[in-house]
């Protein structure tokens, strides 16, 4: 029926133009396959000596001068950027109201409760650790978890992949199926050569390291007493760790901290803050009586919850500089 | 007053999301405990958010109610605050994570190594517990806290799957998170210092103060740009948009949904919130912000589009196509009334349902491809998984504004809140030509599926969706035609919501 169509159109199309009649046994070529939507096919060029066009001059030179065009209108653009920015910023510090003036007002009901109560309804000496760890305890909590989040993210994308690679290929071997699989880094190179007979750093490393660690324990523990707490202690407990890699070798640190403790310390330390924490957020909202004393102040067993919360902020922090550390220059922990 | 258990939820949803994701490191590997744990959280999560909403509507008087943090009240402590409008944002965020999740679960252990997975769960519970958190808050330094975990999270979520492409989109998403978290804290820091508070209503009072004796005008101003231009950063509005389609087009098709459809919404949300609870609207309209943001709203809904028509990448394609969204959000919020916001809400939470579908469905797609992303390989994939041919096909009208798909009634609560505006021509014009570029690119992608493919080799047989895929979309459709077909209701919870935030 179709092709009946075709013909009669086709005669009639020929008697319009004045075609004559056609042979019989004419081959009609076949359609060329339609493009595929969404793809560009690249023009055919007519002649060979054709002259570029205005275009092809354009990108000629965009191909040659571009780069170069480019990196210097970006560093200008953000050298400007940078300079407005700046002073921006300048005019509104000079805006803003003088620093350390006592009617600023910074210098409200908050502060003034904070300094005159802080100690008597925290039970912590150090004002500053009853701050962030009681009354604003949600914040800090945000603030470890923040740690942990940075810790796994790291430990993922640096660590896992490269340890397990060989375990991998292995199964992939095994059973291998059509997925798509992902182009691996390149396996992990040691990029510090650590020296066997260095004796000075050994010799130091031996005398200062339990130094270290006692002070950054004393600054954990008496974080409730004096200036100090989770955050500074956790960090200086973290130096010892590196110390120690350093020194002795990341085989010596892996001996007592590896992998598996660092994920385990790190979540029970975060979950005994979440746990205890939670309870007393959930006390003090709906008004229960909590059973944690405040204990008096001055002692060592004294500020309710912060003491733990203290250590357990520090085990975090300890656990994530020197995990930072060591898969940044190691690839593993 | 509100039952005592539904007065708990903000507290205990936050909780439990952020100990699902502490313990995950714990639990064993096998038989998927990680993901099963992490799907059932944030289905308690939302059925509680469903409660709380039923509370909040039944309780009379009071809509909202303030939750003090601990043993101290509000400007001492950390508080937080729930109403309507949290408690319905709360329940969306949570479903259309859950389906996000269930939907792309098989895609997800096709692009993810065996021993990233456990990771990857961890970093869902917090992007879980940060978005709550954003929502949540009435405190705005915890806000930050919370922006902070979401940015490594959600930059972590990007680089999960292996892939050069992946590497790049990652830092360069993370770079530019991390501009906009400074700009955020510089603003903070500004705000601070002018008000000396850092709990939201009482910020409030103090910049009321403020303007009403006109003094420190400047360091005001510069503070509500800089937080502004922070939180617009993070949630792509256009000009700083071009990190988003790299990051969302090439992570795997789980993060692209939680990115495009819940990520950016968080940040929108606290920027409202900002707007609405610590500056007020007139102070913002004072300040001039309302027209900055409704302009910068106008071209990234042009833009967006004008940027998706030239994609060949489906992925690509859609993640363009969220930047032209978060533009009628913002042109919502630029409205700067209450009407404009409440419609700016409804179209984050329609957006939160549609996006993700439309990621799913375009895994699903590209599965039954083979797994090619190109539109044109996509031609007559409608017949070999047709869950995901009608999600992409529902969507794609949901976003054109079609009537009875979920995108219309937001856009059509959009036009009612301009209405009353001097700025009606404006909008009006930029939404028809938005939904015109819209149509220009979604239709042709829908005739590609819905063509039969001629020369397709028959020798590759995708495999067929699975039973979880299909109850997903099954869901996400719901949802999308619930909120087409009966959205008034949710309208009205919405401006209620609003008018006591």
């Amino acid at each position: 029926m179709n092709e009946e169509i075709k013909a009669i159109w086709r005669s009639f199309y020929d008697w319009v133009v004045g075609n004559g009649p056609r042979p019989e046994n004419e081959v009609i070529p076949d359609e060329p396959p339609p493009d595929l939507p969404f793809t560009r096919k690249p023009k055919d060029k007519f002649s060979r000596f054709h002259e570029a066009t205005l275009k092809e001059r354009y990108n000629q030179w965009m191909e040659i001068h571009g780069l170069h065009m480019f990196s210097a209108l970006y560093s200008g653009i953000s050298v400007l950027t940078c300079i407005v920015i700046v002073s921006l910023l300048l005019a509104t510090v000079a805006e803003l109201p003088p620093f350390g003036d006592e009617r600023n007002p910074a210098n409200n009901e908050v502060i003034r409760r904070y300094v005159e109560r802080g100690g008597k309804e925290t039970g912590a000496q150090n004002i500053v650790a009853g701050l962030i760890l009681d009354y604003r305890a949600f914040d800090t909590f945000g603030e470890s978890a923040v740690l942990f989040t940075a810790a796994v993210s790291v430990l993922m994308l640096l660590g896992a992949s490269r340890r397990n690679n060989a375990d991998d290929e292995q199964a992939m071997k095994g059973n291998d199926s059509g997925k798509n699989f992902m182009q691996r880094g390149p396996p992990s190179v040691r990029l510090h050569t650590f020296r066997r007979d260095d004796a000075i750093l050994r010799g130091v490393a031996s005398l200062s390291m339990p130094v270290i660690m006692m002070m950054g324990c004393v600054v954990v523990i008496n974080g409730h007493l004096s200036p100090g707490g989770g955050f500074s202690g956790g960090a200086i407990l973290s130096t010892a760790l590196i110390l120690c890699a350093n020194a002795y070798g990341f085989e010596r640190v892996h001996s007592f901290f590896n992998e598996r403790t660092f994920i385990t310390t790190s979540s029970t330390a975060l979950m005994i803050y979440a746990l205890s924490k939670g309870y007393s957020f959930f006390t003090g909202a709906n008004d229960i009586h909590s059973v944690i004393p405040k204990g008096t102040i001055g002692n060592i067993l004294s500020g309710g919850l912060i003491l733990p919360l203290n250590i357990c902020v520090g085990l975090i922090v300890a656990g994530t500089l020197y995990g930072f550390y060591a898969l940044f220059s190691e690839g593993e922990i | 007053m509100i039952d005592s258990f539904a007065f708990n939820i903000p507290f205990i949803s936050i909780f439990m999301a952020m100990i699902a994701a502490i313990i995950t490191p714990l639990l064993p590997k096998r038989n998927r405990i990680p993901e099963k744990l992490s799907c059932w959280v944030i289905f308690i999560i939302g059925m509680l958010s469903a409660y709380l909403l039923y509370a909040l509507t039944n309780s009379g008087q009071s809509l909202s109610f303030n939750f003090k943090m601990g043993h101290f009240p509000a400007p001492y402590g950390n508080e937080l605050r729930a109403g309507p409008l949290e408690a319905v944002l709360s329940l969306f965020f949570s479903f259309s994570m859950l389906l996000s999740l269930t939907g792309n679960f098989s895609s997800t252990e096709e692009d993810i190594a065996p021993n990233r997975r456990q990771i990857f769960c961890v970093l869902i519970n917090l992007l879980m517990a940060s978005l709550l958190a954003l929502t949540y808050t009435n405190d705005i330094f915890t806000a930050y806290v919370f922006i902070e975990i979401n940015t490594i999270a959600a930059c972590s979520i990007v680089a999960v799957k292996e892939s050069p492409e992946t590497a790049r989109a990652a830092l360069r998403y993370l770079v530019m998170s991390l501009v906009g978290s400074g700009l955020v804290l510089i603003a903070i820091c500004l705000l601070y210092d002018l008000t000396g508070h850092l709990l939201m209503q009482n910020m409030h009072t103090a910049i009321q103060a403020l303007v009403a004796t006109k003094s420190y005008i400047m360091p005001l101003t510069v503070s509500l740009a800089l937080i502004t231009t922070g939180l617009a950063v993070k949630s792509a509005l256009y000009p700083f948009a071009f990190w988003l389609p790299d990051a969302h087009g090439s992570s795997t098709n789980t993060s692209s949904a939680i990115l495009s459809g819940l990520v950016l919404k968080g940040h929108i949300f606290l920027l409202i919130k900002i707007f609405y609870r610590v500056f007020g609207l007139d102070v913002i309209h004072i300040l001039r912000m309302d027209t900055v943001i409704f302009i910068l709203g106008l071209l990234a809904m042009i833009m967006g589009s004008v940027h998706a028509l030239r994609q060949t990448n489906v992925k690509r394609m859609i993640a363009w196509s969220s930047v032209a969204q978060v533009g009628y959000i913002f042109l919502g919020v630029g409205l700067n009334t209450p009407a404009g916001i409440a419609a700016a809400c409804l179209h984050i939470i329609v957006h939160a349902c549609v996006k993700p579908m439309l990621f799913t469905a375009a895994g699903g797609l590209s599965n039954a491809a083979g797994h090619k992303k190109g539109l044109h390989a996509l031609m007559g994939t409608f017949y070999s998984n047709v869950w995901a041919g009608l999600g992409l096909i529902t969507g794609a009208f949901s976003m054109m504004g079609i009537p009875a798909f979920a995108g219309f009634a937001s856009k059509l609560s959009l036009t009612m809140a301009s209405f009353d505006h001097p700025v009606i021509v404006w909008s009006l014009a930029a939404l028809a030509a938005s939904s015109v570029l819209n149509a220009l690119y979604y239709v042709p992608a829908v005739i590609v599926i819905l063509t039969h493919n001629k020369n397709m080799n028959n020798n590759f047989s995708a495999p067929p969706p699975t039973r979880l895929y299909k109850i997903s979309m099954t869901c996400f459709l719901a949802m999308n035609f619930y909120l087409g077909l009966f959205c008034m209701p949710l309208l009205r919870l919405i401006t209620r919501g609003v008018n006591v935030l």
